[in-house]
């Protein structure tokens, strides 16, 4: 691992060099370190590119590292990860990826993620992108995560994109079984030309499952967002989906939420609220002893937080 | 010493295009050392004299001066590192911010525990529960209100522009809030209030009349002003 490496580790992951535990860390396309242990499996994939993350049933307060990095330009890589938690598991899993672009040709990760959650099974997933290199070439993610809930499972999805990543289409769907739950935290921040869409298809199929998802969201320069969401309500359920925007300069942003019970004892909920900083907000700072500029990135470092 | 020289205020009605005078030629002095309570009728342009201390407007004629030197043309920025400090009538909601973060950002530097145990419970929270909690919905009227006084503690100053702190705070915790004026009382510290207790904490009291010229005076001279027949512009709401 070099510097750029070391760095964008330390920023997807939180990570200061080799995690401890099982961990699969993967570069350029290619295996860098893996670990894999009794409770935490890590295998690859025999017919495609990536690899099966076997977590054993009851296994407690682990956490599994399967970070990617892209360092070069004119590359496309695409990884296929399945992620089998067995019953009553508590883990938490961080994938985030990081390219580092800095030619001017395009570097693409595409990472198409799985999960198969047991019963009484708890996931907490963290992905952070981050997009560097002064290139002119782009830095883009098209990740896609499925999520299969069993009866009683966990799913909390914290993910996160705080600037860099020219072009991105995150799509996540997941299926909730009965008296599960699906928790979904995003945070994205877009600026110059960059363009993000995101789009979340959740069937809430099991009695009493749940579902949140809070999109905080920020557009600055000439940037575009897109936020997209339908949530089907198939049974005694409870959905909520929250899109919150500013917008900044020329930044643009697009929700379209769409909600469907199916079922008459769906309780189905969304809310989306797109615009500048209220007025009122930097005043307020600004009578504190902000100037405007500072009031502006405390507000945002606020909703982003 | 905080004045203000002829001040006017007058806003153009979009559709109409008539202009209403909100402030017309209005002249007073709040001394160092003295809490004002500004009282008046709704609509009197009470609130809009604060926001005009505060630099939130601009008059359209009159100057404001602060220790003799003109600052009607500073920013709110600039008054706020001048020692100007509000209290908004109605608290603004943060979404991600926390009571922690705006007491840090009012006091410019990081607070420990006894800090922020020290602003929130001169206004009646306990830190513990309160200091990681977001500002926005969550929270009530009146602890929003609250949180909006011990951000101006926090913050602290010269001139202390409080509009209508008592609102949404519950008549058994008046105490609480008349403690607080009582701790500023070495500053220059204005109130608009329409409330009998904290009309009865000032050493002054400036009435607010549509119909009428704005006048001052020492609170048992004024008093006796207050307690006379309603103003002009509540009997005519009534008698139309």
């Amino acid at each position: 691992m070099d510097k750029t490496d070391e760095k964008l580790l330390e920023e997807i992951a939180d990570l200061h060099g080799i995690p401890e535990g099982s961990f699969n860390i993967r570069k350029n396309g290619k295996l860098l370190a893996r670990n894999s242990d009794t409770d935490v499996e890590i295998v690859s994939k025999k017919d495609k590119d990536g690899i099966d993350i076997i977590v054993k049933a009851g296994v407690k307060n682990k956490s599994v590292h399967i970070p990617v990095l892209l360092t070069v330009g004119d590359f496309h890589d695409t990884v296929y990860n399945d992620f089998f938690i067995g019953d009553g598991a508590d883990v938490t899993i961080v994938a985030g990826c990081g390219i580092h672009n800095a030619t001017c040709r395009d570097a693409e990760h595409d990472g198409v993620h799985t999960f198969y959650v047991g019963k009484n099974a708890k996931v907490r997933y963290v992905e952070k992108h981050v997009g560097t290199g002064g290139g002119t070439g782009k830095k883009k993610f098209d990740p896609v995560t499925k999520i299969y809930l069993k009866e009683n499972a966990c799913f909390i999805l914290e993910s996160t994109q705080l600037g860099g990543v020219t072009d991105t289409l995150r799509k996540t769907y997941a299926t909730v079984g009965k008296n599960a739950q699906l928790l979904v935290k995003e945070k994205i921040l877009t600026d110059g030309q960059d363009r993000a869409v995101t789009d979340f298809r959740v069937t809430l199929k099991g009695k009493g499952s749940r579902a949140d998802i809070v999109s905080r969201s920020v557009a600055r320069g000439e940037s575009l967002q897109h936020f997209r969401s339908d949530m089907i309500g198939k049974n005694e359920c409870f959905g909520h989906v929250e899109c919150d925007g500013i917008v900044l300069g020329g930044g643009h942003i697009v929700s379209t939420p769409k909600i469907d019970a199916v079922s008459p004892e769906a309780s189905l909920v969304h809310e989306a609220a797109v615009g500048k900083i209220a007025g009122e907000q930097l005043l307020k700072l600004m009578s504190l002893g902000l100037t405007e500029a500072e009031a502006e990135a405390a507000v945002i470092r606020g909703f982003l937080n | 010493m905080l004045e203000l020289k002829n001040i006017s205020y007058s806003v153009k009605d979009g559709q109409t295009g008539r202009v209403q005078d909100i402030l017309k030629d209005v002249s007073l002095t709040f001394g160092d050392g003295t809490i004002s309570v500004i009282t008046g009728p709704n609509g009197s342009g009470k609130s809009t004299l604060i926001k005009i201390l505060m630099g939130f407007e601009r008059p359209t004629a009159g100057q404001v001066l602060f220790n003799g030197e003109d600052v009607t043309a500073l920013s709110v920025t600039e008054r706020a590192r001048k020692g100007f400090t509000i209290a908004f009538q109605q608290p603004v909601r943060f979404k991600g911010i926390t009571v922690k973060d705006l007491l840090e950002l009012a006091c410019g530097h990081t607070l420990g525990t006894d800090g922020m145990c020290e602003c929130l419970s001169a206004v009646g929270l306990c830190a513990r529960n309160y200091i990681d909690r977001a500002v926005d919905g969550t929270l009530s009227g009146g602890e929003l209100k609250r949180i909006e006084l011990a951000m101006a503690i926090a913050k602290g100053g010269e001139v202390f522009l409080l509009d209508e702190p008592e609102a949404g705070i519950d008549l058994w915790s008046f105490e609480d809030l008349v403690k607080v004026f009582e701790k500023l009382h070495d500053k220059t510290v204005i109130i608009v209030s329409h409330q009998q207790r904290i009309l009865e904490t000032a050493d002054r009291i400036v009435l607010f009349d549509n119909d009428k010229l704005i006048t001052a005076g020492r609170k048992e001279e004024m008093f006796s002003a207050l307690a006379g027949p309603a103003p002009l512009c509540w009997r005519s709401v009534k008698e139309n």
